[in-house]
């Protein structure tokens, strides 16, 4: 009797067993704080984690973990819950293979484990009611960095406990069956808007941006991917007076090589950006990793705001039918 | 005075409004200014507002704005602007130069043919207008630095530099706020946490203040450390 009491009131967790590559909570980011130097950090591909929040009935920027390549092996503590995971992923459920893109209802001692992602970089595992995480600055997104956010201000370690927000909501989702979008089947050129330091760059340099292939490098992280393609030098230098940067500025450094920044980036950088990535297509970014190439196009600032207002009205659409 | 300026599209993220490739006061005054505008103005869909040295991001959600609404917006704003400036504050920030405080304070001296007295001299005397912050959370970026130290940044950037560090790098001098990478000289360290994540508010230094730093000896540096843990720190500020 006294073992189920103290099995009542110990609190909901998932315990890490194993870590995998990277895996860090992550929430739709940590906006407007730019000023204060802080960036947005945030998933990296915000779909899909806006899809695994969904099929278990959280508000599409909650907190989930970001999962790197090979993922996490998790046992259930305290109390059932459910889960969902959106990835190209390789799932075990106490050892047996189970799909991604649905909802599943976890009991206490369950092993889960996302062993590896078979496309794209990233998985997002989603729980109903979220994690319990302290929020800094309006987000639980991890900044490993500074040592902010998430659990602890880092990436899961074997041991962790991660607390959840609420003991076992959403059950009456269990067995939910989503649709597998995944960003990084759309195969098309990675979509910017020239600028703010375009005319840094001669026009036969900007031909050249745009007409090359270009490779991530093994130096991609969550602050920025490195590319490696022909030469690009800037007609006036390659240091600028320090200047904002967004989630998706392609820098140019002295190297001619570009930058992307991505989300943990620094809220400033001091080399001349040719181009700025356009919403509707950092989820696609975000997938990516060493090894795979790009080429970029260049489209207006309102196409791009239609084809994220677009995307914004299909993501609602399916929340709708999905029955939020 | 208004600077010139243009109005570029951060494709569909943000507008920047950029006013030339200079470091200078009057024009980080008018940023500032700009900031605040934008701020009180209260524009819906505008989700963040990041001034630098001499531009002004402006981030916004296409969803609830477009770039050309926000655009006649911010110049209808700009062409009013009057120069109502939040008030700044002073800082003193107490530093303990040399040592294990501040690796190349020795190399940094010798370079410029300078005692230890000289240097920190040179160092500790100006008022430093906080023109940034930028690159990582709290970290301050000092317009003001004697040009007799004005010094290029280290071929080789560390991997590692402590959080407080008090460094050099070009015409800047910076308080850095949390451990991170850098190619800039560390000549000393402040004990006074600008940047803690548990507190509230979690940063001290914003972006249009002053810093005065006021050396310190090791066993005043020992004594702040232990003393400035989990506090505001508000006495450092005039």
């Amino acid at each position: 009797m006294s073992a189920m009491t103290d099995l009542a009131i110990e609190t909901a967790a998932l315990r890490v067993e194993a870590p995998g590559m990277m895996t860090t909570l992550q929430d739709g980011g940590r906006h407007g704080q730019g000023h204060l130097g802080v960036p947005p950090s945030g998933a990296l591909d915000a779909l899909s984690l806006g899809l695994a929040n969904a099929l278990v009935g959280n508000a599409p920027d909650t907190g989930a973990l970001e999962i790197t390549l090979m993922g996490p092996r998790l046992v259930v503590e305290g109390d059932g819950c459910v889960v969902a995971i959106a990835g190209d992923a390789e799932v075990l459920l106490n050892d047996a293979p189970v799909d991604a893109f649905r909802t599943l209802a976890l009991e206490v001692g369950d092993v889960l484990q996302v062993k590896r992602l078979l496309s794209g970089a990233r998985a997002y595992l989603a729980v109903g009611g979220g994690f319990a995480a302290e929020p800094f600055l309006g987000s639980v997104s991890t900044l490993a960095r500074a040592g902010i956010g998430g659990f602890a201000g880092r990436a899961l370690l074997a041991g962790d406990r991660l607390p959840l927000a609420a003991a076992d909501l959403g059950r009456e989702r269990a067995g939910l069956v989503g649709e597998q979008h995944l960003p990084q089947r759309e195969k098309r050129p990675i979509r910017v808007v020239l600028g703010p330091q375009a005319a840094f760059f001669a026009r036969a340099k900007q031909a050249r941006f745009f007409s090359a292939q270009w490779r991530i490098s093994t130096l991609a992280d969550r602050m920025g991917y490195r590319l490696t393609g022909p030469t690009l030098a800037s007609a006036k230098g390659h240091n600028i007076v320090s200047d904002a940067l967004m989630t998706g500025s392609v820098q140019i450094p002295g190297d001619g090589q570009p930058i992307i920044a991505m989300n943990d980036r620094g809220t400033t950088g001091g080399y001349p950006k040719i181009a700025t990535v356009i919403r509707a297509d950092l989820a696609r970014l975000g997938q990516m990793k060493p090894g795979d190439t790009l080429c970029f196009e260049p489209v207006e600032a309102g196409h791009a705001e239609q084809l994220w207002r677009g995307r914004q009205q299909a993501f609602g659409d399916y929340l709708a039918r999905l029955g939020g | 005075m208004t600077p010139d300026y243009t109005i570029v599209a951060l494709a569909d993220q943000g507008v920047l409004i950029e006013c030339g490739e200079r470091i200078d006061l009057e024009i980080n005054r008018w940023i500032d200014c700009a900031a605040n505008a934008v701020r009180e103005a209260g524009i819906d869909g505008v989700t963040g507002i990041v001034p630098t040295y001499r531009s002004l991001a402006i981030e916004y959600d296409s969803v609830s704005i477009t770039q050309a609404t926000l655009i006649d917006r911010l110049e209808a704003l700009l062409s009013t602007l009057t120069a109502t400036r939040r008030r700044a504050r002073r800082w003193r920030v107490p530093v303990a130069y040399g040592g294990e405080f501040g690796l190349d304070f020795d190399d940094f001296r010798q370079r410029h043919g300078l005692s230890r007295e000289e240097l920190i001299a040179l160092h500790s005397a100006p008022d430093y207008r906080v023109y940034m912050i930028g690159f990582m959370p709290g970290f301050a970026y000092l317009g003001g630095l004697d040009t007799s130290l004005h010094t290029p940044r280290r071929d080789s950037p560390r991997t590692r530099t402590p959080a407080g560090s008090i460094s050099v790098g070009g015409q800047q001098t910076a308080v850095t706020s949390v451990e991170a990478p850098s190619g800039w000289h560390l000549l000393g360290q402040t004990p006074l946490a600008t940047f803690d994540a548990r507190r509230d508010p979690p940063m001290l230094i914003e972006a249009g203040d002053s810093v005065r730093f006021v050396p310190i000896d090791e066993a005043e540096f020992a004594r702040l450390a232990s003393d400035c843990a989990w506090r505001p720190d508000w006495e450092w500020c005039e």
